[in-house]
């Protein structure tokens, strides 16, 4: 269930690992007007720290991999990760190449995740996603 | 005095991780280089030791998911001729409609990223939604909005039936009509005029030089199209012409509008080519051969070696495919995208440009590629990622010891 009223606008910083472009314009393709999240306060934006949600795409290449952990730990709390796309949650199509070090999961553990399947998901999906992380960073803030 | 601005990887709206150093003095770039490797997946290497050829075509698709029909079509071209293959007609006009659905919906989505880039959001904001119709269509006859598992080796694998035609013709008369306005949007308009026109000229011998491929080198005045000059599937009945911006115009300046204006007029194009095909379609089977585990024993059994070369929404794509019997993946593949040429390109454009111009420039050729805020600075070979705040600092620090 989505509550009435946010108390916030939710930020979003979207980092492609590596990704196929898919998943990538099909974020894009949530923000524009066919489905249009700007409406709820969602929005890209280009810094870390300004965000809330880290949305990841791609299947995290070993020249990612470092950036990736930096991009987390310049997050300010409370932060959640939003993983787009099978290839961050398990390398998808990609799965056993030499140049990968992702998941994601391996690679900053212990971090929250949401995970949005498919290749790629569709917008709605992306939407969910990042519904539910928002449900949640407003139950850490009622604590 | 000269500084070094590297660019990327991470950028806030970016599709590819690309890295670009600038040297700058002052305003003017002075010299760029482009690090790329970061998007690096080992694709080919799954192609030739995990895959079979069949899994290999899905996998083509991931190269790149804006272009995920051309990789797989190209793929499905080099094996096809390796071990001999013939695919049905019907599929061969299939294959030329998916191929030019892409197109529109690729070119589109780069004009609201060019768009976007000039810092015009209403108008990406609008060019997307006019996007979202060609995506309700491949998702009709795909069952998917962005990778559509289309191609197969010897066909396609979903027909085009009757109930889709009438959508798929008004989808076309919709574009007709928004053409208009997206071409006096883009070419009358006062902003984008003066932010593209002489901005990132690349002349006619440097384009040739630097064997650049598709609108990039079309917008230079080079007539080179792989559908006219080496028509494939059932291109030879369509008889396409290589558009260059003198068509519209009257001249050739070879820079950022010229792109412009060439991508525009290949969406025009695509819906004339969609519309001649959907009349001319013969009836007919679909594929070749239906039995997944026949083919993959065919391709199995085949040996050759074979180049297929296609044009992609950004340019000539190449595969090139070898087979040798009894092997069960790829004995060999090699995958040159038209990126990968087209982004040497951008040294002739951006050199004298301003630090401005980055954006607009870096994405008229369509490299995926968004503007950033975002900078990594190499010191004694170790690399830090500044956000825009550390940038502001700096900037600040910057003005106060120029003060001092
Ligand atoms: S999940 Fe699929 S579509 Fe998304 S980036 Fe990965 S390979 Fe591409």
């Amino acid at each position: 269930m989505i509550p009435k009223a946010f108390k916030r606008a939710l930020w979003v910083f979207h980092v492609n690992s590596g990704s196929c472009n898919g998943c990538d314009i099909e974020i894009i393709a949530a923000l524009t007007p066919r489905y249009d999240v700007e409406r709820f306060g969602i929005r890209l934006v280009g810094s870390p720290r300004h965000a809330d949600v880290i949305a990841f795409t791609g299947p995290v290449t070993s020249d990612m991999a470092d950036k990736v952990k930096r991009i987390y730990e310049q997050t300010p709390d409370p932060k959640v990760i939003l993983v787009v796309g099978s290839c961050g949650i398990s390398g998808g199509v990609f799965h056993e190449s030499y140049h990968l070090e992702g998941p994601i999961e391996k690679i900053i553990p212990g971090a929250k995740c949401f995970y949005v399947p498919g290749c790629p998901p569709r917008p709605e999906a992306i939407i969910q996603g990042v519904i539910k992380a928002w449900e949640f960073l407003e139950g850490v803030e009622k604590k | 005095m000269k500084y070094e601005v590297p660019i990327g990887p991470i950028h806030p709206a970016l599709k590819e991780p690309i890295m670009l150093k600038f040297t700058l003095e002052g305003e003017r770039i002075v010299d760029v280089d482009v690090i790329a490797s970061q998007n690096h997946r080992g694709i080919e290497w799954i192609g030739m030791n995990r895959n079979n050829p069949v899994q290999s075509i899905y996998l083509s698709e991931r190269i790149c998911g804006i272009c995920n029909f051309c990789h797989p079509a190209c793929l499905v071209m080099a094996v096809e001729e390796a071990a001999g293959i013939e695919s049905p007609e019907r599929a061969e006009y299939i294959r030329v409609i998916q191929g030019e659905l892409e197109r529109i919906h690729s070119h589109l989505l780069w004009a609201g990223v060019a768009a976007h880039e000039l810092g015009f959001d209403s108008l990406l904001h609008y060019v997307w939604m006019v996007r979202e119709k060609v995506m309700d269509i491949l998702e009709l006859i795909n069952g998917n909005r962005v990778t559509k598992a289309i191609i197969m080796y010897g066909g396609v694998r979903r027909d085009i039936k009757d109930e889709h035609i009438p959508k798929i013709k008004r989808m076309l008369d919709y574009y007709k009509q928004a053409f208009g306005k997206l071409a006096k949007l883009f070419l009358e308009d006062k902003t984008i005029k003066m932010r593209t026109r002489e901005i990132g000229i690349l002349p006619y011998e440097e384009a040739i030089k630097l064997a650049t491929v598709g609108p990039t080198v079309r917008a230079s005045g080079v007539k080179k199209d792989v559908r006219q000059d080496m028509p494939y599937f059932a291109y030879p009945d369509f008889e396409v012409k290589a558009i260059t911006p003198d068509m519209l115009t009257g001249e050739t300046i070879g820079d950022t509008y010229d792109r412009i204006i060439v991508r525009l007029l290949e969406v025009k194009q695509s819906i004339e080519i969609i519309e001649q095909a959907l009349d001319e379609m013969p009836p007919g089977d679909i594929l070749a051969e239906p039995k997944i585990i026949k083919l993959i024993n065919q391709i199995k059994k085949a040996e050759g070696e074979a180049v297929a070369r296609y044009e992609a929404p950004r340019g000539e794509d190449i595969h090139y495919v070898k087979l040798k019997s009894g092997f069960e993946y790829l004995y060999a593949w090699k995958v040159r995208a038209p990126t990968y040429i087209n982004i040497l390109s951008w040294r002739p454009m951006l050199l004298d440009m301003q630090i401005a111009d980055i954006p607009i420039v870096a994405a008229s050729i369509d490299p995926c590629l968004s503007c950033t805020n975002r900078v990594v600075i190499v010191r004694n070979n170790k690399e830090e990622i500044l956000t825009a705040d550390d940038l502001h600092r700096l900037s600040v620090k910057k003005t106060r010891r120029l003060l001092r």
